[in-house]
């Protein structure tokens, strides 16, 4: 894994075609194993961000290093191959393919990487670490297991998603307002879960959301709008 | 557990299967008419190039070659003229001629046509590979008022050997003009061939001859009912004209020439045709109404395709969420090709091969209603390397439709990003 920082972004710059520069960052960094809130409201570009640290967009200017990997010069396919290998995924809502089963469902990582696969043959397979994840995660009843995913309660769903997420453990966890579909109390208890078996692993956490109540569960917390120029500038006219 | 791309794309089909087996029935049946109008032309080709075999030359009355051909072989229209017996007894005495089988024709029975001829018709006449005629019960006629009746018409009316019946004047229905006054009887039943023997009821020359005693005028002269069967039989009952005569030659290489013999014969025109050239000269004309048809049905596999490419169109709006979790999952642009274009190679295959078998069936029940009331023997409209092809055809002819929807959906998905859009 090497000493470096998981994540480490410098004079970053990005805009959808035809548009104003919606982010553009001087630094922004996230150490191995550490567990960041960033803070945002809706349409503050906290998705875009994500999108290219996952590297599924590319940045017209700066670097965007993850996990020793800089997004901005490598190659789709090397982008496409480090986010399949080593990161983890977890959307607001809507994180499941409706049509496969739940294992099925957070199997899915180690069918599109073979080094997370290997991984979890070394762990003991993958059904094996699938339901120890799920158990984990509280989704320890097997009826549960059998059901339609799309039957599933949205709390439950996002617990799969987590699982799916963690499986074949990758190195950093990219969380885009995972808790905004939940109340408060399921709220707490799937941040809870998430943390302690992110931290069981060893990995790095980015937890993205607008509601600065939830900042206290995490070792560091930033507020997007102060780390982006581009919305200061915006914000200053 | 784990889930291939493959599986994926079948679940995800499965998950959408209404729309799936709309597509799927369409292509489905744009292949069937495909293969349904090709193999019925083929086999309907194949049953009429066999139906006559071993006859060198056709002779008859002068009038089209194609015309000829239908009434003495298919028994479809009639003569126009008749060829006299001098004729007849000329060209059977050619050096050239190895045998003559003279035909005459123009009554029915109950539908099916009666047919006059020698007993030599069943040593000389071949069908199919050069195959004889064969009883499958009794024998050949002796007596004059003897029958001998092909397997469908034996099949169809009930009629074994032993059973008397009667002939009926033209091609009218039973009745008014029935030759009752000279019953006949069936001695001999023909094993079926698939060609028009088998709706054919043969009868002597001399019998033909004997049941139109006093039908000079066309019509029954009430007198001939007080002719008894012994004087008839006293009389000459040599026919005056035959409707046409087989030919069978010496030598294959003397055909063209005894054939522009025949044709420029001075004492009484006649039109001499050779069997296949009048077959090859008869799907000439078909062959164009067949072009376009297998044209317009290939026409209709190509909207088939377009509908695959249709309904993969449309289903990717409601797939853009499914596309960004795979590639949040770690998916890469070539799953998401593969997905798509395994969707529209599978709906290919899967509508072909129903079509296939919606052929397959069809045959299976329209055969023995074509061949009932038509007279059409489809020969070899079980599964060919036709169907294959067609299969192969659709199947990669899919996938390569079913192209722009998938790069539709990759670049839809690289440019939604993480973000899964509702």
């Amino acid at each position: 894994m090497g000493a470096g920082p998981c994540l480490d972004l410098e004079d970053l710059r990005f805009s959808w075609p035809g548009q104003a520069p919606l982010l553009e960052i001087r630094r922004f960094d996230l150490g191995m194993g550490e567990k960041l809130f960033l803070r945002g409201p809706s349409g503050s570009g906290k998705s875009t961000l994500l999108g290219l640290i996952a590297g599924v967009l590319a940045p017209q200017a700066g670097r965007v290093t993850v996990l020793g990997q800089d997004q901005a010069r490598a190659r789709s396919s090397q982008r496409d191959r480090l986010r399949a290998d080593r990161l983890g995924v977890i959307f607001q809502m809507f994180n499941l393919v409706p049509y496969i089963s739940v294992l099925q469902n957070v199997a899915l990582p180690c069918r599109f990487s073979a080094a997370r696969a290997k991984r979890v043959a070394a762990a003991g397979g993958v059904e094996a670490e699938a339901r120890r994840l799920l158990v984990q995660l509280g989704l320890d009843d097997p009826l549960l297991l059998s059901r339609p995913v799309t039957t599933l309660s949205v709390g439950q769903q996002q617990r799969v998603a987590a699982a799916r997420a963690l499986i074949g453990g990758p190195s950093l966890i990219i969380a885009d307002e995972p808790t905004s579909a939940l109340d408060a109390d399921s709220r707490d208890r799937f941040i809870a879960l998430l943390k302690a078996e992110v931290e069981t692993r060893g990995a790095a956490l980015l937890f993205v959301s607008h509601d600065p109540a939830l900042s206290g569960h995490f070792d560091r917390s930033i507020d997007l709008g102060s780390l982006n120029l581009a919305a200061r500038a915006e914000g200053a006219v | 557990m784990g889930i291939s791309i493959l599986g994926l794309a079948w679940r995800s089909l499965l998950n959408r299967w209404a729309s799936a087996m709309l597509t799927l029935v369409s292509v489905a049946l744009s292949v069937a008419l495909f293969l349904g109008v090709e193999k019925a032309r083929t086999a309907a080709r194949a049953g009429f190039d066999n139906t006559i075999s071993g006859t060198e030359l056709i002779v008859g009355a002068p009038s089209g070659q194609i015309n000829l051909l239908l009434y003495s072989v298919f028994r479809l229209g009639n003569a126009t003229a008749e060829v006299s017996w001098p004729t007849y007894e000329r060209l059977a005495a050619r050096d050239d001629v190895a045998w003559a089988v003279p035909i005459s024709l123009g009554d029915s029975h109950r539908g099916f046509r009666v047919m006059g001829t020698t007993p030599a018709y069943f040593d000389h006449y071949k069908y199919g590979a050069r195959q004889e005629l064969r009883f499958a019960r009794g024998d050949r006629f002796q007596d004059i008022f003897d029958a001998v009746i092909g397997a469908q018409l034996a099949r169809d009316l009930g009629y074994d050997v032993g059973s008397p019946l009667v002939l009926t004047h033209g091609l009218g229905s039973q009745g008014l003009s029935d030759h009752d006054n000279r019953p006949f009887r069936v001695v001999g039943i023909l094993a079926p061939t698939g060609t028009p023997v088998d709706r054919t009821l043969h009868v002597p020359l001399e019998g033909i001859t004997a049941m139109h005693v006093g039908w000079e005028t066309g019509t029954r002269n009430p007198l001939a009912d007080t002719l008894g069967e012994a004087l008839i039989r006293s009389f000459d009952l040599t026919p005056k004209t035959v409707t046409a005569i087989f030919v069978g030659l010496k030598q294959k290489g003397s055909l063209l020439r005894t054939r522009r013999a025949i044709n420029t014969d001075r004492s009484e025109p006649l039109l001499a045709i050779i069997p296949g050239q009048a077959l090859g000269e008869l799907w000439a004309i078909m062959g164009n109404a067949e072009r376009v048809l297998l044209a317009i049905s290939g026409f209709v596999i190509a909207v088939g395709l377009v509908s695959i490419l249709t309904s993969l169109l449309t289903s990717l709006n409601e797939r853009r969420r499914e596309m960004s979790i795979l590639r949040a999952t770690g998916a890469r642009p070539g799953h998401i090709l593969v997905l798509m274009l395994a969707e529209a190679g599978g709906l290919g295959l899967a509508g072909s091969l129903l079509g296939v078998g919606l052929v397959q069936l069809l045959f299976l029940v329209a055969s023995p209603v074509l061949t009932a009331s038509y007279g059409i023997t489809l020969i070899g409209t079980g599964l060919s390397a036709v169907d294959g092809l067609t299969v192969l055809g659709v199947t990669g002819a899919a996938t390569i439709i079913g192209t722009p929807a998938a790069l539709v959906a990759l670049r839809r998905s690289l440019a939604d990003g993480l973000t899964v859009k509702v």
